[in-house]
């Protein structure tokens, strides 16, 4: 042992209440954000045992995957019902179990309310160096602010509502570094797919993976985000972003970050937070961020993922027969042909949103690219969904919401929406979606539904053209 | 949870890599407040093959599944091991796993072993043909005249072996757990909020 630690390594330790011979840790807890999908039963089993919430203020809770997206509120500001029964009840079951145990909770219709992943960070609530868990994979995301955030089922929610804890084997460390300045049209989305595509979607089993490198010491905090929230995607546990002025600026003054003095004192930790000059990873895999292009998936896994200039590989290329015939599958469900150039790919749906693509900077850019233009005739779906209350109202007093509209594509309320098809917003079978989403699996956007993954500009540039395009091709002035 | 100590019967041969949760179950059957009844759900698409494992009857009511690379992998929804269980399978022998989709089997004493490549191929092909028997005592999985053994971690294998329960476990440290607030709350105040 050098001594010398890993930022992971760090805060894993600074969290540990008890260390069995073995490994095995019980890691306490920091932030326990919860929504309405993988709560009930824990809460339940609480109730079963006569057992109550030890830290309710650590505790969020935010309802999301359900939601419709459509107004909760009618004319006379009466709250609107919910059509499914099975999601209704799931809701109102989170509506009454967060007082019942004495748990904040932004409700469907207060301004806070969002996806859990956006709002965590938004409201000061993900803080770096915290270990912060939600029954919810993509929790991953909230590394992007430096913190240990990683998904956990909901035996392990009631494990933690329970004892602020959870038994934990630490994982292996994996640096992905990605070093340069990002190409024109290229954003934090892209170097993830890209990432993956040639990591592959199980290499990140058993590790936690930290970003480093001049391209994430120089993106927004929005950006790291993304990037975190994908981690998962690559099989990782979590992956974390050192925290640095840039996380300071953008949690300064939010409402659950520190105050005054003990905003001072949260600094000087978080700075000593930084991987140590000369520590090991186990693994390391390195980037340039310049050699990344706008990039899409095309099959039904992130294995599966080309530059928007490539085309649809051909299984009969590939050595390994299981890998082969992975392929083969993948494109029979998506409907494609092995050789078919990306960019003749006609979609009907757009979805700009979701844990990964939500947040004030993705409509931002998708605006800029939609900005006096419209989506072409044959979109039939074309949705906006801010990621929380707080993104949407920004984006309104920004104008973002009528450069959309205009353009003809519809502005909703904050949800998880067509990520993952709980809620009314679905991709019709054997139809294709244009998605910011985080997931390609058969059956992700509705039963049938043909998910491409890319950023939000690129997400735009397709609703534009009607088929996947080059937002390149599509960038500045009219 | 129920303690389990031993597996025996037929085996799924999946044999796929990434068979994800939503494969397992899709996202809209989560919306049950309950942890029973899912059965019906679990690998939909690919009941909807012809000529699909799970609706053959040679393996149909399985106790055990085959499969490749990165099983679990996705959403964390641990409505897949419900329905899996609900399915009546009680174990999975795998390539590799999905870090959350392990754990979760765990919590409700679902036995996830890894093998080798070349072991599973043999698996594969022995699940066409015969039963298969796993002791998690011994940590062998024997088919036919062959045996291979599996590596278990210790903590899982008592627990699962003793069906326990890892939160009336861990309440048995709450005096460490106490302390360790203490402790918080005085290197980190910020850490507590409000209510």
């Amino acid at each position: 042992m050098s001594g010398l630690r890993t930022l992971y390594e760090k805060i894993w330790d600074s969290h540990v209440v008890h260390r069995r011979d073995d490994g095995t840790c019980l890691l306490y807890i920091d932030r326990h954000l919860i929504h309405e999908v993988t709560s009930a039963q824990a809460f339940d089993g609480l109730r079963a045992n006569g057992r109550s919430v030890r830290r309710p203020d650590l505790t969020l809770a935010v309802p999301d995957h359900n939601l419709p997206t459509t107004p909760r509120v009618d004319g006379s500001g009466a709250r609107m019902t919910i059509a499914d029964m099975d999601s209704a009840a799931q809701l109102e079951a989170l509506e009454r179990n967060a007082p019942e145990f004495g748990i904040r909770y932004f409700g469907a219709t207060a301004p806070e309310q969002g996806i859990v992943h956006v709002v965590g960070p938004e409201q000061g609530f993900s803080l770096p160096g915290t270990t912060i868990v939600c029954g919810d994979s993509h929790t991953s995301a909230h590394g992007g602010i430096g913190a240990l955030a990683f998904g956990i089922g909901t035996s392990e929610v009631e494990h933690v509502l329970a004892t602020q804890t959870l038994q934990l084997t630490p994982s292996k460390t994996m640096e992905v570094r990605i070093d340069g300045s990002l190409g024109y049209g290229v954003t934090p989305k892209d170097i993830i797919l890209a990432v993956i595509g040639r990591m592959g979607a199980g290499a990140g089993t058993g590790h936690v993976i930290e970003y480093t490198g001049s391209t994430c010491r120089s993106m927004s905090v929005e950006g790291r985000l993304t990037i975190a929230n994908m981690s998962i995607e690559a099989g990782a546990r979590a992956g974390v972003f050192a925290p640095d002025e840039t996380t300071f600026a953008y949690l300064k003054g939010r409402r659950f970050a520190p105050k005054g003095a003990d905003w001072e004192r949260a600094v000087s930790a978080w700075c000593a937070l930084a991987t140590d000059a000369g520590a090991s990873y186990d693994k390391v895999e390195i980037f340039d961020a310049g050699a990344i292009a706008p990039t899409v998936t095309w099959g039904t896994s992130l294995d599966d993922v080309v530059p928007i200039t490539g085309c649809v590989p051909d299984p009969e290329s590939m050595a390994d027969p299981a890998r082969r015939e992975s392929m083969r599958k993948a494109i029979g469900y998506m409907g494609l042909a092995a050789g078919q150039r990306m960019q003749d790919i006609a979609v009907q749906n757009i979805f700009i949103g979701s844990c990964t693509n939500s947040r004030i900077e993705d409509l931002r850019a998708a605006a800029q690219v939609v900005r006096g233009r419209h989506i072409a005739p044959e979109i039939r779906q074309a949705i906006v969904v801010p990621g929380s209350g707080l993104v949407k109202r920004q984006a309104e007093a920004e104008g973002l919401d009528l450069i959309f509209i205009e353009a003809g594509l519809e502005w909703r309320e904050p949800g998880c929406s067509m990520c993952l098809a709980m809620n009314p917003d679905k991709v019709p079978p054997g139809e294709r979606c244009a998605s910011t989403s985080n997931r390609n699996f058969v059956g992700r956007q509705g039963p049938g539904s043909r998910t491409h993954l890319m950023s939000p500009i690129m997400a735009a540039a397709a609703a534009v053209t009607g088929r996947l395009a080059d937002v390149r091709d599509w960038m500045g002035v009219v | 949870m129920k303690p389990v100590k031993e597996v025996f019967g037929r085996a799924y041969p999946l044999g796929r890599d990434n068979v994800d949760t939503d494969i397992i179950l899709p996202g809209r059957f989560l919306k049950t407040i309950t942890r029973s009844g899912l059965a019906s759900a679990a690998f939909e698409s690919i009941r909807a093959e012809p000529g699909n494992i799970f609706e053959n009857p040679v393996w149909k009511g399985a106790p055990i599944v085959i499969a490749g690379q990165n099983f679990g992998c996705g959403s964390s929804r641990e409505h897949a091991v419900w329905a899996m269980m609900d399915l009546g399978i009680l174990a999975v022998i795998a390539e590799s796993y999905s870090d959350i989709f392990s754990g979760n089997a765990f919590k409700n004493g679902m036995v996830t072993i890894t093998q080798p490549r070349h072991n599973i191929v043999r698996l594969l092909d022995w699940a066409q043909v015969g039963a298969i028997a796993i002791s998690l005592l011994s940590q062998t999985i024997t088919f036919g005249d062959e045996n291979v053994e599996f590596h278990v971690d210790p903590f899982r294998k008592e627990c699962l072996l003793k069906g326990l329960d890892e939160i009336g476990l861990t309440l048995g440290f709450d005096a460490d757990i106490t302390a360790f607030e203490q402790d918080l709350s005085q290197r980190q105040p910020w850490i507590a909020l409000p209510l």
